[in-house]
């Protein structure tokens, strides 16, 4: 509780740097910021940290254990090594993640603005989101495999394209709140343009909810990769990929379940390493919640 | 029941509560006592964080969040219910104590009949079966005031103005016949007029029911025209405590002294200074005669707004064949209840809503129907102040940005230039350089509101528009804005357009009046003429709704 009174300002520290010093205060930031380290690491390093080609069989040494000797996590029904496979499809599943949650941001947050700022063209790119969500983004995914061939620019594409519908509906209701605010209504008694407007008011203030928005793609995107390698849609077998890898190990998932546990593991880091890093970014950005 | 005569209804003792826990934990009561005997009025008073709703919420043992009960003793008729569990607690509220809350808009069920929320508070004490409390509930609505009751009860809260609203809240409080009535800010949404009548209301169905009524109000005349007791509190300490009539007219502490002074609804019209017009000589006599006002700033000559109603293809005039003349270095006030369009063309004079019909001259220039780069020059001499500080500033930007936002569209200066301006803004309107760096939800509403005006003063404009500039803040930060505003103008030659509800505020702070009703003006001229001998039936009612006016008028 404060009082509405005239208080002296209590001295504190300036914006520079305030965000990465908020991030810095914040647990849940470090944790998910360290994890994130490591899951991107691992994906950008894999060719040098794995020890073998991610696809090299040794038929003489089928479904070894974890930490048997030359194999740290051990090796798949191929005898290939499951470490140098969950690596090199890390680095898979975070392209196609980032991926797709950057065309969902490019191309859904400027549609999401316009079409929440102007009425008439609202009519036109609401029409388009719903058509674009009458088609199941697998169709959407067949279709472009049948143009293309599978591979993971066209997986990337067809969940990029998949995530853009509810980027555009989130980014237009947050403009639709901010557009008729009292700062919003003081800036155009200024004399400031559209243009200024969704650029310095509402897209800073609408961010938190793109970030979260993001967060929630990124994760979605890296299964849905693991659905569309599983339908041969995505990325192609021998290739690595998180999701091939799931859905290699569920025939033997009873007789042994390390080929399953392991990827299923770095699906689970890196949703959550975006998840709790996401979140924090959030609250370290947004000035209305506390110093 | 044994109640005696003697036995207070309620009684507090030392109460403290506190927000938080351990190191962190916050008190916002400190110490508070006082007592209430059956039937009596008592007014709890004070500026939002005094701890008078917090005090109000504690008896209900409806403290949000992580506030709780840290020290003293509440009393109802005796019964330690300082710490009473859930069980208790839930058979007191509505029942023992009813509860009249502030904000009739957010504290009715949208999608539930009116008259199903009434009966939910008789079936929920088990005072009336489900077909009894059909009927019952009529007869509550009907004691509140609401016309057909029958048919009111089976409609929905969005079809209900704001005053029906608060009467049905009133129903609901009074639903169980509680000895004790707490109402907490229970019209200060409300318009004046709307206000008067409901709480004319209830003071006349809590004598006859002969309920005690615990008012918790930042309003001090609303206090002295409807409460016995009065207590004054402050940073949740009771000051001071009294008769309503003593406390109002012969206050002991420092701080009621202070509240009294600065309550507009209180104080005699200020004495104005003449305004000293700092005119340029020359130009000042194109139409001015001999003691004739100075050349005027905004001419607004018969101004309409329609608005095409939709499906029944009439039209709304908002706005109906309004003109008026705000001078030079003057202060013109628009009044008027919600609905009377005086937002409305506070929002065409600015350019934000074009105009059906009319014109509006800015320095002697039309300025109704520009665009592009001469509608940019016009609001360049003309800025806006909105009423609510916390809303009219964007929270993602720092005070340097959000005052230097007008300079940087309006391309003045260079980055250095721009600093130092925010800097002497910042000093016109009496905060601290420091605060330059600061994000708005770091201030209070009073410097919040301060930012607006430096915002508004950036690029040196005649005329300042002010929609409720004020209304959102205490009494004591209401008196200094307006002090400020007053000095602002006497030193920059300022002219103010001045929209308000308050004639309080406007008596205390403007030269001219104009008094706005559905759309059309009402009454206009001299503030001191329209407000002490008022023209118009409707200008009359409207300051007889004042609170307080009666006490001290």
């Amino acid at each position: 509780m404060t009082t509405a009174a005239e208080t002296p300002v209590p001295a504190l520290g300036r914006s520079r740097g305030r965000v990465l010093r908020r991030l810095a205060r914040n647990r849940m930031a470090l944790i998910g910021g360290a994890l994130l380290v490591v899951v991107v690491a691992a994906g950008v390093f894999a060719p040098w940290l794995a020890p073998y080609p991610p696809t090299e069989v040794h038929f003489s040494t089928p479904f070894q254990r974890p930490l048997t000797v030359g194999f740290a996590l051990g090796t798949d029904d191929l005898g290939r090594d499951l470490l140098s496979r969950v690596l090199h499809g890390t680095r898979v599943s975070l392209q196609v993640g980032l991926l797709s949650v950057l065309l969902a941001v490019v191309v859904g947050v400027p549609l999401g603005l316009l079409s929440g700022y102007w009425r008439w063209l609202d009519a036109v790119v609401s029409r388009l989101v719903d058509l674009m969500l009458a088609f199941p983004f697998l169709i959407v995914a067949v279709g472009l495999a049948a143009i293309n061939g599978g591979g993971l620019g066209n997986a990337a594409i067809a969940l990029g394209i998949a995530h853009v519908p509810t980027m555009v509906r989130v980014v237009r209701a947050e403009t639709l709140r901010f557009k008729d605010s009292d700062f919003v209504l003081a800036a155009h008694a200024m004399d400031a343009g559209p243009w200024r407007v969704l650029g310095q008011h509402v897209l800073p203030n609408a961010l938190s909810t793109i970030i979260v928005q993001a967060t929630v793609i990124m994760p979605a995107a890296v299964l849905g990769e693991a659905v569309l390698s599983f339908l041969g849609l995505g990325i192609q077998p021998p290739d690595p990929s998180l999701g091939i890898m799931l859905s290699d190990a569920q025939q033997y998932l009873l007789r042994t379940p390390w080929p399953g546990v392991f990827p299923g593991v770095a699906i689970a880091l890196i949703c959550l390493g975006f998840n709790l890093f996401g979140d924090a970014l959030r609250d370290a950005l947004d000035p209305k919640s506390g110093s | 029941m044994t109640s005696s005569d003697k036995q207070p209804l309620l009684e507090i003792d030392d109460l403290e509560v506190s927000f938080g826990s351990g190191a962190a934990a916050v008190a916002a009561v400190r110490g508070v006592s006082f007592r209430l005997m059956p039937g009596e009025r008592v007014a709890v008073v004070g500026e939002s964080g005094s701890g008078k709703s917090t005090t109000a919420h504690a008896v209900l043992g409806l403290l949000p969040g992580t506030g709780r009960v840290t020290g003293g003793r509440i009393l109802l008729r005796g019964e330690d219910i300082t710490h009473a569990d859930e069980k208790r607690l839930r058979r007191l509220r509505g029942r023992e104590v009813g509860l009249v809350p502030q904000d009739p808009m957010a504290n009715l069920n949208p999608v539930a009949r009116v008259g199903r929320q009434v009966a939910e508070t008789l079936m929920a004490h088990g005072v009336a079966s489900r077909r009894e409390a059909a009927a019952r509930t009529v007869e509550l609505l009907a004691e509140a005031g609401l016309p057909e009751p029958r048919r009111r009860a089976r409609q929905y809260p969005h079809e209900f103005s704001g005053g029906m609203r608060q009467r049905v809240l009133i129903a609901i409080g009074l639903a169980c016949r509680p000895e004790l009535l707490i109402a907490d800010e229970p019209t200060s949404a409300l318009d004046v007029t709307v206000q008067q009548q409901i709480l004319d209301h209830l003071d006349r169905l809590t004598r006859e029911l002969g309920t005690a009524l615990l008012l918790v109000t930042h309003d001090l005349g609303l206090a002295a025209d409807r409460a016995d007791q009065v207590i004054v509190m402050s940073q949740g300490r009771v000051v001071e405590a009294g008769p309503a009539r003593t406390v109002l007219t012969d206050p002991r502490h420092e701080y009621t002294r202070k509240l009294v002074a600065a309550a507009p609804s209180l104080a005699t019209a200020r004495t104005r200074e003449a305004v000293t017009v700092t005119a340029p000589a020359g130009r000042a006599t194109a139409t001015a005669g001999e003691g004739e006002p100075a050349r005027p700033v905004l001419e607004v000559d018969r101004i309409a707004k329609e608005y095409r109603v939709r499906g029944r293809g009439g039209v709304l005039r908002a706005v109906d064949d309004v003109s008026f003349t705000v001078a030079e270095g003057r202060t013109l006030a628009i009044v008027g209840e919600s609905g009377s369009g005086k937002t409305t063309t506070a929002r065409m004079v600015l350019g934000l809503v074009p105009v059906t019909s009319g014109s509006i001259r800015l320095g002697g220039e039309d300025v109704s129907g520009l665009r592009g780069a001469r509608r940019r020059a016009a609001r360049r001499s003309m800025q806006p102040v909105f009423q609510d500080p916390y809303a009219s500033l964007d929270p993602m930007f720092t005070v340097e940005r959000l005052i230097s936002e007008p300079l940087r569209i309006f391309r003045v200066g260079d980055r250095a230039s721009r600093r130092a301006r925010v800097a002497e803004l910042l000093d016109h309107v009496a905060l601290p350089a420091s605060v330059a760096h600061r994000y708005p939800n770091e201030l209070s509403g009073g410097q919040r509101q301060r930012v607006a005006i430096a915002r508004a003063l950036a690029l040196g404009p005649r005329l300042v528009v002010c929609d409720e500039a004020v209304s959102a803040l205490d009494v004591l930060v209401q008196d200094q804005i307006l002090r400020l505003l007053d000095t602002l103008q006497r030193d920059l030659g300022l002219s103010y357009l001045f929209i308000s509800h308050d004639l309080a505020v406007v008596r205390s702070i403007a030269h001219d009046v104009v008094v706005m009703r559905h759309g059309r003006v009402v009454e206009q001229g001299p503030v001191e003429r329209v407000l002490s001998t008022p023209a118009e039936p409707y200008t009359r009612q409207l300051l007889d709704a004042i609170p307080g006016s009666g006490v001290l008028g």
